[in-house]
């Protein structure tokens, strides 16, 4: 157990360096910087002036060195003015460069400063983390319940009619992208077309204070997507330990059906729907993007997306790291989890 | 003129499908005639949900082929005073004319702009995911099959790209800056080509099919040189033109140029590039499973090479996880197409494909949700009718 999770946590941190280069690479393509730049002076801003602010503010250096920067493994850049002011990437305006540190990257906790939020990125990502966290609460809350019951109920008795028509259910679940079922849900509960106002088309309130009318519409949206995956995959599941031997010699001893569904088989049939559950919760960054955006909610998803639109480079590369993290570390746990809830599986 | 009825314009858009409802008719009839020797597909008429889907499947892409005969007006078309007009509203001008799914904030005709887009999905989902499958098949098998070092620094990149959001790799690889960067290339014929990393992407990506048909038939057909050489030219000669075409734009019969503008050649390798890692993983775990078959041992024992049995052995016994994959995956390509159309990636702005349609409408959909409602639902009902289709197949093909 030792020996894998130390092998999975080196292939975890080179695949998180390599992917982090990645979009350093990416966001740091000329045209890329020159989007920057623009955004940060003025879009007439002349090509000298443009290649001047570049240089000044060392974006013209070598581009592992840059990385090695932000990491925290280089040391910081300095540039010496005419007039003999010191600048450099880990002297904040306004103080004195003898007293500033040599390096400032991530692994100092230093995680820069966001060019369109004029902020400092730890504690931005850490309050919009918190506002997707409490979507996300909400969305497990329903979703994963929602789908382990109607997996359940339609895998007891392969076949029958409930079956059919859950599954069909599912069915239709998957193919309801979030920008679907969100459109859909504003128009029909939250517009004059129905007439039915029971829940408000927007999420923008509900980042002082979620309440039934102002989150229900996105959590659902975003739920859906995902019930009808999780609720396949339990029922595949149930429907196998529903042929077991020991199902029938429970059965044959005279256990109820529900008895026999509650007490043998739930407990075996949840061990795979857990992984899926797991890896369902990168897949649902996408939807956390496309929701938060569809409901004005402003979370980590609103977030990427502002970063992105005015390549916020410092706040591209924090958001990737959370990110790139997330997927890897809901990978890991479902690894463990499975081996943990599963005897037959033996990790490393 | 007056405005026409919900009845007027359900009837009128029923006509305007005909074509549609021939081309259905005619397809199912003959595929129910001959459903004893079509195999699985014939096998689809036993299983309701895999028909129902089939239904939905073949509407969309007659929708689309007969896009230019269904639509009423021209998808880009604006006629002044439609502006946000609700569905059914007649014409300014025209005599016996409407919008029958009324105006769009640019007061073009929804309906139109709704038939139309279909083409775009219908076109790219399916070839990009038969081009992912070509990668994904291509380094799957030798991953699967082989083992070892192959499979460990494949498997590596494959998860590379997993573990990358989808969402964050196509902010940053679907945008005009990236189109735009990279060294300059002279083509002959006073083209240029860009080496941006789409571009590069699409240089090997679009190999991939090449390799595996020169592969496919050379594994086969090399005691019989004669015809491996007809098929080897045969498929360089269709396979260079249409890759010098896509990937460096020089195309001596100017077909490709038309189909494919730079923009949407970047949504394209963008949809190949995610969608291949999960390919690869699923083929490299079937050649793993199958490899231990009795038939590879005897292939094996045979002396065959290891390429004839990865395509010749192993590939045709896992069609059928394959073909189910395939139907599901052009669902999820068509619901990423959306996706990007939805932040205004990658497709022009007026383009009428139903992401950016979506994207268009979002703003005043409480006010003007018939701008909405039409992609979102054509939408949903293409993916829903390929996911039918997948599970009626996996069904059938479970039953053999």
């Amino acid at each position: 157990m030792g020996t894998f999770l130390l092998k999975r946590f080196g292939v975890m941190l080179l695949t998180a360096l390599c992917l982090t280069l990645i979009v350093f690479y990416l966001t740091n393509l000329d045209p890329n910087l020159e989007k920057l730049v623009k955004s940060q002076l003025d879009m007439r801003t002349s090509d000298a002036q443009v290649e001047a602010f570049l240089e000044r503010n060392g974006y013209r250096q070598n581009i592992f060195k840059r990385y090695g920067e932000w990491l925290g493994v280089a040391p910081g850049w300095t540039h010496t003015t005419e007039t003999g002011e010191i600048t450099g990437r880990c002297i904040p305006a306004g103080s004195d460069p003898a007293d500033a540190p040599t390096f400032c990257g991530i692994l100092q906790g230093d995680w820069g400063f966001s060019t369109v939020f004029k902020e400092s990125i730890g504690g931005l990502i850490l309050d919009k983390l918190s506002l997707t966290g409490v979507l996300m609460f909400w969305v497990m809350i329903t979703m994963v319940p929602a789908a382990l019951i109607i997996g359940v109920l339609a895998g007891m008795r392969e076949g029958s009619k409930t079956d059919r028509t859950l599954s069909t259910f599912s069915i239709i679940t998957t193919s309801t992208p979030e920008y679907v079922s969100g459109v859909v849900f504003i128009v029909v509960f939250a517009s004059s077309v129905t007439g039915l106002r029971w829940f408000k088309g927007t999420a923008a309130s509900a980042m002082d204070g979620a309440n039934w009318e102002n989150f229900t519409l996105p959590v659902l949206a975003l739920a859906l997507y995902g019930v009808g995956y999780i609720a396949r995959m339990t029922r595949a599941s149930m429907a196998e330990v529903m042929t077991e031997q020991y199902i029938r010699t429970a059965r044959l001893k005279g256990v109820s059906f529900w008895g026999v569904v509650l007490k043998h088989a739930l407990r075996n049939a949840l061990i795979a729907p857990f992984t899926v559950i797991m890896l369902q919760i990168p897949w649902l960054l996408t939807g956390v993007v496309i929701i938060e955006t569809l409901f004005n909610y402003k979370g980590f998803g609103w977030t990427l997306v502002q970063a992105v639109g005015n390549n916020d480079i410092e706040l591209m590369m924090a958001v990737s790291v959370v990110a790139v993290f997330v997927v890897l570390f809901t990978q890991l746990i479902s690894d463990i989890g499975y081996a943990f809830l599963n005897p037959r599986i033996r990790v490393s | 003129m007056d405005r026409l009825t919900a009845f007027e314009i359900a009837s009128r858009m029923f006509v305007q499908f005909t074509p549609v409802w021939i081309g259905l008719v005619i397809i199912l009839v003959l595929s129910w005639m001959l459903r004893g020797r079509l195999g699985l597909y014939g096998k689809l008429f036993d299983s309701p949900i895999g028909l129902i889907g089939l239904v939905l499947v073949l509407f969309w892409v007659l929708t689309a082929i007969f896009a230019d005969q269904i639509a009423t007006f021209d998808a880009l078309n604006q006629v002044s005073g439609m502006r946000n007009k609700k569905p059914g509203w007649p014409v300014s001008g025209l005599e016996g004319q409407h919008y029958l799914l009324g105006g769009d904030h640019l007061a073009r005709d929804v309906f139109s702009r709704w038939v139309q887009g279909s083409r775009i999905v219908i076109i790219i989902a399916p070839v990009a995911t038969l081009f992912a499958f070509m990668v994904g098949i291509t380094l799957g098998l030798p991953a699967g099959y082989y083992m070892g070092r192959t499979d460990t620094i494949l498997s590596f990149l494959a998860n590379l790209v997993l573990a990358f959001p989808v969402i964050l790799l196509f902010f940053l690889l679907v945008t005009p800056e990236i189109r735009a960067e990279g060294t300059v290339f002279n083509l002959p014929g006073g083209k240029t080509w860009i080496a941006s990393i789409p571009n590069i992407i699409a240089m090997i990506m679009f190999a991939f099919p090449l390799i595996f048909f020169a592969a496919l038939w050379t594994s086969r057909y090399r005691p019989r040189p004669q015809l491996l050489a007809i098929q080897l030219a045969i498929t360089f000669a269709i396979g260079l033109w249409l890759y010098l075409g896509l990937v460096f734009r020089v195309d001596p019969f100017g077909l490709i140029d038309d189909v494919l503008s730079p923009n949407i050649l970047n949504i394209f390798v963008s949809v190949v590039f995610v969608n291949s890692p999960t390919v690869f993983r699923i083929v490299r775990g079937l050649a793993i499973d199958i490899k231990t078959r009795d038939y590879v041992a005897a292939a094996q024992t045979r002396g065959e090479t290891a390429w004839y049995i990865m395509l010749w052995e192993l590939l045709p016994n896992a069609r059928g996880p394959l073909i189910v994959d395939f139907c599901l995956r052009i669902g999820y390509t068509t619901i990423l197409l959306g996706t990007l159309g939805f932040f205004g990636l990658g497709f022009s702005p007026e383009s009428p494909d139903w992401g950016t349609t979506i994207n268009d409408g979002r703003k005043l959909l409480a006010i003007y949700p018939h701008l909405v409602l039409p992609p979102a639902l054509g939408l949903m009902s293409l993916v829903l009718g390929l996911n039918l289709l997948a599970d009626g197949l996996r069904e059938e093909s479970l039953k053999d």
